[in-house]
């Protein structure tokens, strides 16, 4: 886990992971000047007045009811409560997928009837989880992906932001990470073709992007020849999830960012025998699932990530 | 001494138990068991005769697939915890296999002809 920005944002790499083992409820990103930065989602969005704000939420794994968390319902229930509550009314949501758990038709309807009552516009791409109904993913597309081009990609502009929502998770090869594909990255440069370098762009995903931790498959095999067709352009943000804990980097103009989950959380890189769900003590499940504000910054301004759990 | 006919069933069938683990395994109902737990097929590599079914046991919390890397083959649905995938290799050959899922997640069936010697 390289990362090129100097150490200026004052929080060392071990306070980095020590953070990586909350589970949050949704990360706030606000667009000023072109370059978004993460808010936290209660006191330092209330205190964001300008420019564009948007929302992530990730994983809510809508059917998972292992001990981890046997209410995922609940844990999602209180993210969009979240949500609603927020005094600076984000634009839109997007979602980084994992919205069920095994793509039955009852869990996607759950998902829908709480994720909607945030009254928000979301927008979708799909995890692995999301993907395993018989027909390996028809059920995902008839409800998300039905102006989407292949598995589920698109893009859209909002307020002079293009933002690129990619599918990771489908046709992986044995032995391999997260896949895009050819006919993704075709797509992606011609989607790319005649935008100004100055264009702020922000890319979707379900799997992180670049690779955290390739032993548990953490990464996308060919991601990076999609950040090579990103390298013109001065402002490119990566929001990933599927390793429910926050990790972020910055590379040069491109910062990356993976968002908590709203169901359970899952070991630091190497901290357990596999990448399965962590199961905290029940008194601490509400502290884990609290909110972790992160403030972060491109270049010189400082990162911070503050704990607010919703308990304790 | 003559022993009661429940008796004898039951020690007939103790006695038939002993000589059926008494045999080498391949002579044995040819069956077997791959456990899938902490993202890992286990054992992952495993040779067995051909006609052999294998059974594959999710003991995860979460879903997994068994899918041959030669398309078509063998491949399972999404295995939730405690879900079962029975295949029976009829072939002789090297079946390699993986999560559709989570892909670094790989296995392997080595299958023998019948009679004994492995099929490269």
């Amino acid at each position: 886990m390289s990362s090129h920005h100097d150490d200026r944002d004052g929080v060392s790499r071990r306070k980095v992971l020590e953070c990586m083992t909350w589970a949050g409820t949704g990360v706030l990103w606000t667009v000023a000047g072109g370059v978004p930065t993460s808010l936290g989602i209660m006191a330092e969005a209330a205190a964001q007045t300008s420019g564009m704000t948007f929302l992530q939420i990730s994983d809510s794994h809508v059917g998972f009811d292992k001990p981890a968390n046997p209410n995922v319902i609940s844990t999602l229930e209180e993210a969009i409560a979240k949500v609603k509550a927020l005094k600076t009314r984000p634009a839109f949501m997007l979602h980084t997928g994992d919205i069920t758990h095994l793509s039955k038709d009852k869990e996607f309807d759950d998902a829908q009837r709480i994720i909607s009552q945030a009254g928000l516009d979301t927008h979708y791409v799909p995890g692995e989880h999301d993907i395993i109904d018989e027909q390996q993913g028809q059920k995902y597309k008839e409800r998300y992906g039905k102006n989407a081009k292949g598995a589920g990609w698109y893009s859209f502009d909002q307020n002079g932001v293009h933002f690129i929502g990619l599918v990771n998770v489908v046709n992986l090869k044995a032995g391999g990470l997260g896949n895009l594909g050819a006919e993704q990255l075709a797509w992606l440069e011609d989607d790319l073709k005649g935008k100004s370098a100055s264009t702020p762009i922000v890319v979707f995903a379900h799997i992180p992007l670049w690779v955290v931790y390739e032993t548990w498959g953490w990464g996308t095999e060919d991601g990076g020849q999609a950040l090579a067709l990103l390298k013109r352009f001065g402002s490119v943000t990566v929001l990933n999830g599927h390793i429910h804990q926050v990790m972020q980097k910055v590379e040069g103009n491109v910062a990356f960012h993976t968002a908590r989950s709203t169901a359970f959380p899952q070991p630091a890189p190497g901290a357990a025998p596999s990448p399965g769900p962590m199961k905290v003590p029940d008194d601490k499940l509400r502290s884990v699932l609290g909110i972790a504000d992160i403030t972060y910054k491109v270049g010189t301004e400082r990162l911070a990530i503050i704990d607010q759990p919703l308990q304790g | 001494m003559k022993l009661p006919g429940l008796l004898r069933g039951a020690l007939a069938a103790a006695l038939l138990l002993a000589l059926a683990s008494a045999l080498p395994a391949a002579a044995r109902a040819a069956e077997l068991e791959v456990k899938i737990d902490n993202f890992t097929f286990a054992p992952q590599r495993i040779t067995v005769k051909a006609g052999t079914t294998v059974t594959w046991t999710n003991e995860d919390d979460i879903p997994h697939t068994v899918t041959s890397t030669s398309a078509g083959a063998f491949r399972s649905k999404a295995l939730d915890t405690d879900d079962k995938f029975s295949f029976t290799f009829t072939t002789p050959g090297t079946f390699e296999y993986f999560c559709s899922l989570h892909p670094h997640m790989t296995g392997s069936v080595v299958v023998e002809t019948a009679t004994g010697a492995a099929t490269p």
